[in-house]
């Protein structure tokens, strides 16, 4: 790949996908917190409003046979991945039909047919995880990158500093992506990292690292493909730090007392759709029609997930314990 | 004629040796297999398992690793789920419990809540026990805990054919096995027949046979018991040993089957009393053969106490066979 078509080119095709894809995760959760009022849903729901560009922007750059490693906060990068918006919401309502056989919920999405590997809700723990999936690429000699994504949080986890200082002094094709949304929960990050400013940690490992706006998604995008290529030429990790924020509550309980209404309003106005979306209309690249379109697709695919689910089935009871173990061959 | 062709093929080997060799012999059968931990390679392993190997089959697959337990773990549990097959070395079990995020919240998790679709394959071997004199952060016997958890396999092989044989069907295993090797046994020097194999990791064996009292146990205490057991003889009373091999899954049958026989029972178990893996088996022995018991079921356990320094107070702090013996003849109402 030369560095020209690490540049994302910005065909019409390519930037209403673009658009579509980051309004698809907005509806897509917008109905998921409606589900969630209604008990549909429960346990812990985590809504990514606000980040979309980072998952729209870096996961459609990597191959069929990369890996994504995700956090708890997930739904936008299995459905960027492929994973059928059918599966994910049955997985949230823990129906049998879910992509994780209804067991996991909104914080547990894996996928094996899209290399998917969660829906980690251990803050930080992903990472190490990422590092063995790259080290057996890096053994059998693949040329097969591993994404990693995770919080601005995880950063204070020894498994961060662990995972970067292994992938360096091993040489494993992680791609590390943090989506800095400026807070782990409540915890704004000045008050909980002595150095905020987050890609300079990679240094420290010599991990070659750079920052992107991460409301943008066609910079996110162009870091995207910057960092995968890097990751797949050198065979070395590389780390990503998108800057973001994240528009709604932490997750469905937070009552948000560790920030003001004014600051989520300023970021609502730099927010990633409408911003992308103003962008467009300015420069003439897309038409009202193709809004009225990609919402009534989208529409379309959220009735059919919803319908998808309500008719899913419960995992039978008998089978509670069955796959703590694999099953014994026949 | 049968004697001596055993003779010929039998060889003396220390219980390290016959780890070192389990370990040289997966990774001449299986490409996918790699050991990796904190000094296994230039080192030669913090107790010489690995001395040799690094030699033999290059930094690659003997692979030393930063003090980084949970991120060398998590990266073995990875590699597992990406295919291959790591042996993971953690020095002891009481740096374990850094790596104790990846093998509960990763490796025995990944199966059930993925919905079978990821498995972790990997073996994690740990250094387990006290009685070299090292104290209160190196000589836990923590085994009990992890056989508390669902999604992995714990095996604590006590037996040079154990420690030779376990691994490599713990390798074949596609789930998390953890291997337990007690300190005291790596020194211990045996027979051991020269192609000797696998063996089976989920069934518990009875070392000596018996009729007046079950000793049930594993790991290191399999010798103190069995060395009771000899000083039982010699007082008439004809006790049963069985080393449980396994400590998840626990094979009642082979437990239950010989307490039905004797009548009565005493656990061995170096974990703390508290909360141990002697309680379960215990309590298992009650639910499954109270009507078959004539008395209380005993229990020897380390005392509760963080394992001291001074021989005198580690020698004291886990269990012996004077305090076997002293438990069996209790059990016998002989005491």
């Amino acid at each position: 790949m030369s560095a020209a078509a690490d540049k994302p080119r910005l065909s019409r095709a390519h930037v209403l996908d673009l658009l579509k894809q980051m309004i698809r995760i907005r509806r897509f959760e917008d109905k998921c917190a409606e589900l969630y009022t209604r008990e549909k849903i429960r346990g812990f729901l985590h809504l990514y409003d606000g980040e979309e560009a980072v998952a729209v922007g870096v996961i459609p750059v990597l191959e069929k046979r990369d890996r994504v490693v995700a956090t708890y906060r997930e739904h936008g990068h299995a459905l960027v991945r492929g994973v059928p918006m059918t599966a994910v919401l049955a997985e949230m309502y823990g129906r049998l039909e879910g992509c994780s056989r209804g067991r996991g919920g909104s914080m547990h999405l894996f996928d094996h047919a899209s290399n998917f590997y969660g829906g980690n809700a251990i803050v930080g723990g992903g990472l190490p995880l990422a590092a063995g999936l790259a080290l057996a690429d890096r053994m059998r000699g693949e040329p097969v990158v591993t994404a990693c994504f995770f919080g601005e949080g995880a950063v204070a986890e020894g498994e961060f500093h662990e995972s970067l200082n292994l992938a360096a002094l091993w040489g494993l094709p992680v791609l590390f992506v943090c989506e800095n949304n400026l807070y782990a929960m409540g915890t704004a990050l000045a008050l909980s990292e002595s150095e905020t400013d987050i890609q300079r940690k990679a240094a420290c490992y010599r991990i070659q690292a750079e920052a992107v706006d991460g409301m943008d998604v066609v910079a996110v995008e162009a870091a995207g493909r910057r960092a995968v290529h890097a990751v797949r030429e050198t065979g070395k990790p590389y780390f990503l730090e998108c800057r973001t924020y994240r528009l709604r509550a932490h997750s469905m309980f937070d009552a948000q007392l560790y920030r003001d209404k004014a600051e989520v309003e300023a970021w609502r106005l730099k927010e990633p759709i409408v911003r992308f979306q103003g962008w467009l209309e300015a420069n003439r690249m897309i038409h009202a029609d193709d809004l009225v379109r990609i919402e009534a697709e989208i529409a379309a695919e959220i009735a059919e997930a919803v319908a998808f689910a309500e008719s899913g089935t419960w995992e039978p009871l008998d089978q509670l314990t069955r796959f703590t173990y694999a099953d014994k061959a026949a | 004629m049968a004697t001596a062709q055993a003779k010929a093929q039998t060889i003396e080997i220390t219980y390290r040796e016959a780890v070192r060799e389990a370990i040289r012999d997966a990774l001449k059968r299986d490409d996918r297999v790699f050991l990796m931990g904190e000094d296994v390679g230039r080192y030669g392993g913090c107790y010489a398992v690995s001395k040799g190997l690094l030699a033999e089959f290059g930094p690659e697959r003997i692979r030393d690793t930063p003090l980084s337990e949970s991120g060398f773990t998590g990266a073995g549990i990875g590699a597992a789920m990406a295919g291959m097959r790591p042996i993971v070395e953690l020095m002891t079990v009481n740096f374990s419990l850094l790596a104790l995020d990846q093998i509960l919240n990763t490796a025995a998790t990944v199966r059930h809540m993925s919905g079978n679709q990821f498995g972790a394959p990997v073996v994690i071997r740990m250094a387990t026990g006290a009685g070299r004199q090292l104290a209160a952060q190196h000589s836990h016997s923590l085994e009990g805990w992890y056989a508390h958890i669902p999604g992995i396999k714990v095996l604590a092989p006590a037996t040079l054919d154990d420690a030779r044989g376990m691994l490599w069907t713990a390798l074949q295993d596609p789930d998390p096995v953890l291997i337990f090797e007690n300190v005291m046994l790596y020194n211990m020097t045996g027979k051991l027949a020269a192609d000797a194999g696998p063996v089976d990791i989920d069934k518990a064996v009875v070392r000596r046979a018996g009729k007046d009292i079950s000793l049930v146990t594993y790991g290191g205490s399999l010798w103190k018991t069995l060395q009771a057991a000899d000083a039982l003889a010699a007082e008439g009373i004809d006790a049963e040993v069985i080393d449980l091999r396994s400590l998840r899954p626990l094979d009642d049958a082979t437990v239950m089957a010989s307490v039905s026989k004797t009548r009565r029972a005493v656990i061995v178990d170096e974990g703390w009393r508290t909360g141990s893996l002697a309680a379960e088996i215990c309590t298992r022995i009650v639910e499954q053969a109270f009507w078959e018991l004539d008395a209380p079921v005993g229990r020897v356990c380390s005392e509760e106490v963080p394992i001291p320094y001074p021989r005198h107070l580690e020698e004291a702090a886990i269990p012996q066979a004077p305090k076997i013996i002293a438990a069996a003849k209790a059990a016998l109402g002989r005491a």
